[in-house]
């Protein structure tokens, strides 16, 4: 599983980035973390509003920063 | 009428609060409200309590108005405008979309892959931070309607302008190609359900304060200061309604600065009471939130060089020029 995370690096993203962490954590799944800066490729993605998470190149949540619970129901799918 | 001065005095204004933290500082701590001490610091905490009510209320309130506009529906309303009517929506939908800096360029690069016309992205990238339900709700509450209003129509014109301008100037080629190669997914709009909306507006109050806390007590600080220690020929000095060239140290001190403008209105407020022209004052808040460095340097990432300075000399002459207008006819709204 490949979880993206796609932002500038405004403090929204780092904060997305460690519930995403923490989150894997609770519900006990290995996944890689990318963390996606450059506007070309968040572009591509169609999203307007950082920070998005991206799970398995599916764009599951934008504009907001989830928090780790919500982030485990889509990580289990 | 009656109850509308009631509303403004006691909800906009608090009157009630400057009222009972004057009680606390003579009577709890003992301070003259004419001197230096007492006043500055009845200013600081009724100018702190009053700010962060109305920011929570306002941003709740706002906030769930804003999930009806993402920025997904701005762009389908606005895909069917062209012209200074798509600048004109273009202004009034950048009032209402909610959306932090950070997300300004992302906005852009969507809004104009989708294919709007460069004059119509610009009026809304103007209009966005420049104009905000919240703060002009601020500014009614700590100067009065008429000055909010005159922002909001001000603000507005000068996105409108500057987007027509740069769309006649022809400079879509100083966009980054890239931004152009459209190979976006189209992300589905979101199904809000009011419980949705209140979380939302719950979360976006939590942000913003927290983003904000910071710059509303040292603008207070710096309000509190001019207001009760800095004297007032220093001030005039350098920003006096009477010195020409107040209104550009203003608008340039304020562009590199970035602070939110929640944290200038105090500062403003103080200026104010010191003689700042009412012009000067505006310049200085507009340059502050339409213009700043990070947003600048993000920018530059998808808009060339040329392009990026046009723009910012656009809004920079604008705000100058605002500046200038209020100053000669600020007596017809104080």
């Amino acid at each position: 599983m490949i979880v993206k995370i796609l932002g500038s690096g405004c403090s929204k993203c780092n904060q997305l980035k460690e519930n995403t962490e923490a989150a894997l954590k609770e519900a006990g799944l290995e996944a890689e973390i990318v963390k996606v800066t450059d506007f070309k490729d968040i572009m591509a993605y169609g999203v307007m509003q950082t920070p998005a998470l991206v799970i398995d190149e599916k764009v599951v949540s934008y504009g907001k920063v989830l928090k780790p619970q919500d982030i485990v129901k889509f990580l289990k799918g | 009428m009656i109850i509308f001065e009631f509303l403004n005095n006691q909800v906009l204004k608090m009157q009630w609060l400057s009222d009972l933290v004057r009680y606390l500082v003579v009577n709890v701590f003992g301070l003259d409200m004419s001197s230096r001490l007492g006043g500055s610091i009845h200013f600081f905490i009724y100018d702190v309590i009053k700010i962060f009510i109305l920011l929570t209320v306002l941003i709740f309130t706002i906030s769930y108005v804003q999930s009806y506009f993402p920025p997904e529906r701005t762009k389908k309303i606005l895909g069917r405008f062209n012209g200074i009517w798509g600048s004109i929506l273009g202004a009034l939908l950048g009032t209402i979309t909610p959306f932090c800096s950070c997300s300004s360029i992302p906005l852009f690069i969507g809004f104009t892959s989708a294919g709007l016309p460069l004059g119509v992205t610009f009026s809304f990238l103007i209009s966005s931070p420049l104009v905000d339900l919240a703060s002009v709700i601020l500014l009614a509450s700590i100067f009065n309607w008429k000055i909010a209003i005159a922002y909001v129509v001000v603000g507005l014109v000068l996105a409108v302008t500057g987007g027509t301008i740069i769309s006649k100037l022809k400079m879509e080629e100083y966009v980054e190609s890239y931004v152009f190669s459209n190979k976006m997914q189209e992300v589905q709009e979101e199904e809000l359900t009011r419980k949705d909306r209140i979380q939302f507006g719950k979360d976006q109050v939590r942000d913003i304060v927290k983003r904000v806390w910071k710059y509303i007590l040292i603008g207070v600080g710096i309000g509190a200061a001019i207001h009760n220690w800095i004297p007032e020929s220093v001030i005039s000095a350098v920003l006096g309604q009477d010195k020409w060239y107040s209104v550009l140290v203003a608008s340039l001190v304020g562009i590199p600065m970035y602070a939110d403008i929640f944290g200038t209105l105090p500062i403003a407020e103080a200026l104010v009471g010191k003689g700042v022209g009412l012009g000067t004052v505006l310049a200085f808040m507009m340059s502050v939130t339409a213009l700043s460095l990070p947003s600048l340097i993000m920018l530059k990432q998808v808009v060339k060089m040329r392009l990026l300075v046009t723009f910012t000399g656009i809004v920079t002459i604008g705000i100058i020029i605002i500046g200038y207008v209020f100053n000669a006819f600020g007596y017809l709204f104080i």
